[in-house]
């Protein structure tokens, strides 16, 4: 045989977009909500973050080269899965549970599972709730340093969400700052205009389609709706929108229920998983006993995600349209 | 007008630039022809010449070997020099027959005919004659595909002018450069098909072919000029179907069943010659095109020319090239060696200096669903090529694998680069093997 030339099944040509550029720009788009965060609770939820991404960055790392297997860093899901656990934390946090929380998301959640692609939950949150349940005192301790420049809730010294479940909307945390994010809370959660530009970044990217939060967050919002018709409140405006802007559900809805992973495929399931949240989220935080409820909404969602899948499979091209 | 579209697919980079505004130049070629007897989808053609004969431009050389099958004539003048297993484009051996050209191209005379007295049965019987075969690619006998069970429920006769594949330009030229004899040819399929509206559906980025088309087809009734939107893969015969008609045919489903007829560009223009003219299908217009080719430009050359005297004589390739495609770079073939034919399918050779596909390695796929949007099929090329990948023909099939049009879109937007449609493209293989089996 002569010359021979390079050979390979069809298509010859690619698209430039890579898993790496895909969590690149979900780092970036991560990145108002941060720098909201450190500008609100100061050097110490810096340092959180530093901690949380270098941890992952290193489990993921150790792992693969205990393991032999490929090294995976590169990819840069670990960065933001540290990003994320960061974000979810209070800054006053002592530094050891960030790191226990990564190498539980790491190792536990992701790699235990046949790593990127395989974990049947969102790795970030699963720390979250890990450490929730491991150490709720510290998970929930949002006192603040002097170096806090935000609205303090006088009448509770807890988050604007918490107060909202124990007194309803009175007005003490105006709506606004729930919105530009100078309120308590976690180091990443509090900003809803920060994670909207964020939002706003991963759709013009393509990096999500608007399909699970837009979901969530509309049927979240149709359900307090509901429930304050229902409950005699009467429509409270300032409710509604603490609801929304407040705790963790902009964060969750953009950040972590679109985590492509452990969410459906399928158009249509994307649009159920999104209303499921919705609904769940709902009961948590207005009828169950707690005030916060996205993660674990989004946890029980992740664990439906194969069924919802099954139930929602698009009928393929000429086996449902219009016949002639 | 609202441009007709369908759902799913992408935008490559569309590559046109580096041929289209060049002139089509012709090739004649002065080394031995081959001309394989499988050119076609049906039995292979039967020889009609021995080895030693003498035989002219456009003589017949070799019969249809049955009613789905088509001949096959000489495209040079010259002599039968042996008949034999030759390699083909798509890397298999065929059994060929090889003429040494004598490089006189003494021709046939051909028997032109009028359209007006020709009847449908003529008609066909002059397409058969004439060897044609759909050369979008699939090279279906062309008399098998205008003859329908019932002709009169067929509605549209659409002419696929979309060239969706990148860096393809050659039904571009055609339709700039022959347009009366692409409306010539409609008029012949048209004149088979009563009840039938002929649509010239052209994709967006070709305004000119449009704007030259709807100037030259004002005035006849039965045959109007379709804006689609520019998307790979518009020119797949079902997302054609669908844009223009709204209509949706599945894997099991032939475009007859609802109505429609679709033939390409440079199958209406065979269409036309052979019925009109009398001559048999032997001249391909090819695209030399892509980074590794040193001269890119359309080229008019008769089938069976060898491909490597071809690029050879339109400048060659450049110093280093790593890949050569024959077909378009989404759903072309990767050649291995180019001492092959120029078939009637033949549209294109493609060099790429480099070759992107081996420049990337394949990670775990991150259920990013891009593949889903990207699917025409409207499936889920990420779970139908697991369940490839883990050989599970029964969930392969109730994940509808078998609906998978092979377009290459999925593999295209893998931003995890998995070569998705090469693992549901060998299970489909391997499918319809054992539903032919039982």
């Amino acid at each position: 045989m002569e010359q021979t030339y390079q050979v390979s099944s069809n298509p010859h040509v690619r698209d430039k977009m890579t898993t790496e550029r895909l969590m690149q720009l979900v780092a970036i788009a991560l990145l108002p909500a941060t720098l909201v965060g450190i500008w609100n609770f100061g050097l110490r939820a810096f340092l959180v973050v530093l901690v949380s991404v270098v941890s992952c960055v290193i489990f993921e790392w150790l792992y693969d080269r205990l393991m032999k297997k490929p090294n995976t860093v590169r990819d840069f899901s670990a960065v933001v899965t540290g990003l994320l656990i960061a974000l979810n934390m209070p800054s006053g946090i002592p530094l050891w549970m960030p790191i226990l929380g990564s190498a539980f998301a790491i190792i536990v959640v992701k790699q235990l599972f046949g790593g990127l692609g395989q974990n049947f939950m969102n790795p970030a949150l699963a720390a979250r709730c890990f450490l929730m349940i491991s150490f709720a005192g510290s998970m929930t301790n949002f006192a603040v340093g002097e170096g806090f420049k935000g609205v303090i809730d006088a009448t509770t010294g807890a988050t604007p969400l918490a107060a909202l479940k124990a007194h309803g909307y009175t007005g003490e945390v105006p709506v606004l700052n729930l919105f530009l994010g100078n309120v308590q809370g976690t180091i990443g959660e509090t900003s809803a205009l920060a994670l909207l530009i964020g939002a706003a970044i991963l759709l013009i990217f393509k990096v999500i389609s608007p399909r699970i939060p837009v979901c969530y967050i509309g049927s979240f919002a149709v359900f307090t709706i509901i429930y304050m018709l229902a409950t005699g409140k009467g429509f409270d405006g300032g409710f509604l929108f603490s609801q929304l802007f407040g705790g963790g559900l902009m964060l969750g809805a953009w950040f972590m229920a679109t985590d492509y992973v452990t969410s459906p495929i399928t158009p249509n399931g994307q649009i159920v998983f999104g209303v499921f949240l919705g609904i769940l989220t709902g009961i948590f935080r207005l009828i169950g006993s707690s005030a916060e409820g996205v993660s674990y909404a989004i946890i029980i969602g992740n664990l439906l995600v194969p069924m919802i899948e099954r139930f929602t499979l698009p009928t393929a091209f000429g086996k449902g349209g219009k016949k002639a | 007008m609202a441009l007709l579209t369908f759902k799913g697919g992408l935008h490559p980079f569309e590559g046109k630039e580096l041929t289209k505004d060049l002139p089509v130049e012709v090739y004649m070629p002065t080394g031995d022809m081959v001309y394989p007897l499988s050119q076609h989808i049906g039995a292979p053609a039967v020889p009609c010449v021995a080895k030693g004969d003498t035989v002219l431009r456009g003589q017949k050389i070799a019969d249809a070997g049955g009613f789905v099958s088509a001949p096959i004539h000489a495209s040079c003048s010259g002599k039968v020099k042996a008949i034999e297993m030759r390699l083909v484009p798509t890397g298999s051996m065929v059994n060929s027959i090889v003429i040494e050209n004598d490089g006189e191209y003494n021709e046939v005379e051909y028997q032109g005919a009028d359209l007006e007295s020709l009847d449908k049965k003529t008609i066909l019987e002059r397409i058969q004659a004439g060897g044609v075969v759909g050369m979008g690619g699939a090279g279906f006998p062309t008399h098998v595909k205008l003859a329908p069970k019932e002709p009169d429920k067929i509605e549209y006769v659409l002419l696929n002018g979309a060239e969706c594949e990148p860096y393809l330009t050659s039904d571009y030229k055609r339709m700039l450069e022959k347009p009366e004899k692409l409306v010539a040819g409609l008029q012949v399929i048209l004149k088979l098909f009563d009840n039938a509206v002929g649509c010239i559906c052209i994709e967006n980025n070709k305004p000119d072919c449009i704007a030259k088309m709807q100037a030259l087809v004002k005035d006849l009734p039965r045959i109007e000029v379709k804006e689609l939107l520019t998307k790979y893969p518009q020119g797949g015969e079902r997302n054609l179907i669908k844009a223009v008609t709204g209509r949706e045919i599945n894997s099991t489903m032939l475009p007859a069943d609802v109505g429609c007829v679709v033939d390409n560009v440079d199958t209406v223009i065979a269409i036309e010659e052979a019925v009109l003219e009398g001559r048999p299908l032997m001249t391909k217009l090819i695209t030399l095109t892509g980074d590794g080719m040193a001269r890119p430009h359309n080229v008019e050359t008769p089938t069976g020319t060898d491909v490597q005297e071809l690029i050879e004589s339109q400048g060659g390739l450049k110093e280093g090239f790593s890949k050569l495609i024959a077909g378009g770079p989404m759903m072309g073939f990767a050649m291995y060696n180019t001492h092959v034919p120029c078939v009637k399918t033949t549209s294109s050779f493609l060099a790429f200096m480099e070759d992107p596909v081996s420049q990337t390695t394949p990670t775990a796929c991150i259920n990013c669903g891009r593949c889903v949007g990207a699917c025409p099929s409207h499936i889920l090329p990420a779970r139908v090529a697991t369940f490839a990948e883990h050989g599970d023909q029964a969930m392969f099939e109730k994940y509808d694998g078998m609906e998978c049009c092979e377009c290459g879109c999925c593999s295209y937007v893998c931003p995890a680069k998995r070569p998705l449609t090469q693992s549901i493209k060998s299970m489909r293989k391997m499918v319809l093997a054992s539903r032919r089996k039982k």
